[in-house]
């Protein structure tokens, strides 16, 4: 394969990880709350799924030596997703009581959130066998390309996933009514409740849906694209360029498709481009390079309050809490 | 039938009202029972996790307690040379010092996440000055006057830290950026030129990327040493903790700041210029993470990393806010995490658990701080009961 293309390939790869997050965070940002946890709930949501493929991986070997067949590729599949769900839903759910019910500064919480997250990823993830959690039903994740040796391999079935999920986010909040409720939201909560919309609910549901989406971006580097048993010790880092990402998409989910093979790019830069024959660059660029990414959202941020258009302002009461009797 | 129409239209049975004053005995009370409920949720946490602990469980929660004693206090030491409370005093002490760099920036509500990054840019600054000036001087077989080095790495600290932090407000004041996104990639952007600048000094037979430099501590000849160094820390922080205070609450910036983060548009209308009190707040913060990136690279390190700032800049946050921006309430609830972090520490190595755990725990226990100030700054008031069962009771 063309040493280009599969740089390409191997850039949308990566940018899957930052695609579950940002549209999770896109999510959560437009009910108002900037959620500066998302790097503790994709962490998690690794661990998580990890700890459902763990268990059943056992049940699947017990089984086998019982002489029945063990338990068939789509059921790790979908219960690796439902576990990674599940946990990130948990962990989005002490955010939302923290953060809407008892009005937590939202940054402080996040913050917290995040350390306890990852530290409690490593906690769980040091107990797991990685024979039984990652080698076996890694190639299930990497369906259909599973067979494949060059970047292709990675486009499995979360990655479909995660296209499917950011265009049907965008829908949602552009082109639907709950949407346009969860926008009126963000801008202004006092608004909206005198409209008669359930400010609470929205900001519940909002987040814990925005955490499950973005816990799915840690399963999905953990499983697919790293592969690997050290994974789990590089997504907090991940989850903070996925905060980025939300900023040099726009707040629109569909833009992340677009921006993580970007981030993507930019990220692998330094270690892909020794790789490319007829360039040869100085070691210090790699790592100016891999400034890059966070260089960019900078620009981006600056440039969209410099041009200060309407539709590209982060929502207006982000991060700011809500409460009905406040005037 | 009546009746049921009656419950319906009744008032819910409890609303929440904001609290117009709390005595701040009542406020800390509130917070340490927090942290008494956190810890012992904790203990259940660690109970599910920690093996060792399920198969002696007696024996074992009372170890687990008693680890938050021994993080902080070696057995059998005098004072003096008591390292586990030093190494509490200098934790405590660094971590108060970012604290109070971010307080007159968040009391403006300006929410600088970026004190990670600054204080980095610190230790980046000191550290340049002295890898660019120690070797030259030898070459020219000088030796750099002890003192002299040491101000040109302060100056060097405050410049590189003040810069960092100067970025984003005047993109914040000039245009309204936004400073907690802007100021949280700055970290990353000063991480990565951390990295860069250990990759350019890397000695030719050195693949580590650390370094050491063993001439440039400071050196106090008439105590013994890991408690002399700490101790010239802890004063200075407590020093500043008192210049910030007084900063804040009797100068004219002070007042301004405080009118900043009430509301900006009061300040506008009383002829404060927002644009300026932004700058200049900021410029302080800088200055503060400057000398806090300062005592990192001269008193204790001596040496620089990416993660040398070790998630204080974000804890520092938590402590700025947990004290209600009071500089003397920062020095509570710093030792309080400090504690938290050095007694999990401990738990971790006697337990033979990952050494993540003490961000579990840390994290558990923070939670339940940061739901009590609800019960802080709101009251719940319940449903008072219906007149007519009032009446009835009269008669």
């Amino acid at each position: 394969m063309n040493i280009w293309l599969s740089y390409l390939i191997d850039s949308v790869a990566f940018g899957v990880t930052f695609i579950y997050g940002s549209t999770g965070e896109i999510l959560t940002e437009k009910a108002g709350h900037l959620n500066l946890g998302i790097p503790g709930i994709m962490c998690m949501g690794g661990a998580g799924g990890c700890l459902v493929l763990n268990t059943i991986g056992k049940i699947s070997m017990a089984m086998v030596e019982k002489g029945m067949s063990p338990l068939p590729g789509f059921v790790f599949v979908i219960a690796g997703i439902l576990g990674a769900i599940l946990m990130s839903m948990l962990m989005g759910l002490i955010y939302s009581f923290l953060t809407v019910t008892l009005r937590a500064n939202q940054n402080v919480t996040g913050l917290v959130l995040t350390t306890f997250g990852t530290g409690l990823m490593k906690v769980i993830m040091s107990k797991l066998d990685h024979t039984i959690y990652l080698e076996g039903p890694k190639e299930f994740y990497r369906w259909p390309f599973h067979m494949r040796n060059d970047p292709l391999l990675y486009l499995g079935v979360l990655f479909y996933l995660s296209i499917f999920i950011a265009l049907a986010a965008s829908y949602v909040l552009y082109k639907t009514k709950v949407g346009l409720h969860l926008r009126a939201i963000g801008e202004s909560p006092s608004t909206a409740d005198a409209v008669g919309i359930n400010v609470t609910k929205y900001k519940y549901l909002a987040t814990i849906i925005g955490s499950a989406i973005a816990g799915l971006g840690g399963f999905y580097y953990i499983m697919d694209y790293s592969g690997s048993r050290e994974a789990y010790l590089s997504i907090e880092a991940y989850g903070w360029m996925a905060i980025a990402l939300v900023i040099f998409a726009l707040w629109r989910p569909h833009f992340t498709i677009i921006g993580s093979i970007v981030f993507g790019f930019l990220f692998s830069f330094g270690s892909q481009i020794v790789n490319i024959e007829g360039i040869s660059i100085n070691l210090v660029m790699t790592y100016l390079l891999k400034m890059l990414p966070y260089i960019c959202t900078i620009i981006v941020l600056i440039f969209t309050s410099i041009r200060n258009k309407r539709e590209n302002q982060p929502p207006q009461s982000l991060g700011l809490p809500y409460f009905r009797e406040d005037r | 039938m009546n009746d049921q129409k009656a419950t319906s239209l009744r008032e819910p049975l409890f609303h929440l009202t904001k609290r117009a004053s709390i005595s701040s005995a009542v406020a800390w009370l509130i917070r340490l029972a927090a942290v008494i409920i956190g810890l012992a949720v904790s203990g259940l946490i660690a109970f599910l996790l920690i093996e060792k602990l399920r198969l002696n469980p007696k024996e074992g929660i009372a170890k687990f307690y008693r680890c938050f004693y021994e993080g902080i206090w070696t057995e059998g030491k005098p004072f003096w040379e008591n390292r586990s409370i030093w190494k509490f005093l200098k934790d405590t002490a660094m971590l108060l010092c970012i604290a109070l760099a971010v307080t007159p920036a968040f009391k403006m509500k300006f929410w600088n996440t970026g004190a990670e990054g600054q204080t980095l840019m610190g230790i980046l600054g000191a550290i340049t000055v002295a890898v660019w000036l120690v070797p030259q001087a030898r070459n020219a077989s000088m030796s750099v006057p002890y003192w002299t080095l040491q101000l040109l790495m302060f100056g060097a600290a405050v410049l590189a830290s003040t810069v960092w932090a100067l970025i984003p407000a005047i993109f914040k004041a000039v245009w309204n950026t936004n400073e907690t996104l802007f100021t949280l990639m700055m970290n990353y952007v000063a991480m990565n030129l951390v990295n860069m600048m250990l990759f350019i000094w890397r000695p030719k037979d050195f693949t580590l990327p650390s370094m050491n430099f063993d001439k440039l501590s400071f050196q106090f000849e008439n105590l013994k040493s890991f408690v002399n160094n700490y101790l010239v820390i802890v004063l200075a922080v407590l020093a500043l903790t008192f210049i910030l205070f007084i900063y804040l609450k009797y100068t004219k910036h002070g007042y301004e700041i405080s009118v900043v983060g009430e509301s900006v548009r009061t300040a506008q209308y009383s002829g404060i210029s927002v644009k300026k009190v932004i700058i200049r707040t900021m410029i302080v913060s800088g200055i503060l993470c400057g000398v806090a990136g300062f005592l990192f690279a001269s008193g204790l390190n001596k040496t620089i990393k990416p993660d040398d700032v070790g998630g204080n800049g974000f804890t520092a946050i938590l402590v700025s806010w947990l004290a209600k921006f009071n500089p003397f309430g920062m020095i509570v609830t710093s030792a309080l995490i400090t504690v938290l972090n050095l007694g999990s520490a401990e738990i971790s190595s006697d337990f033979d658990v990952s050494s993540a755990f003490p961000n579990v725990l840390v994290g558990i226990i923070l939670f339940f701080v940061i739901g009590c100030e609800f019960f802080i700054n709101y009251k719940i008031v319940f449903r008072k009961r219906s007149n007519r069962v009032k009446g009835a009771s009269i008669k």
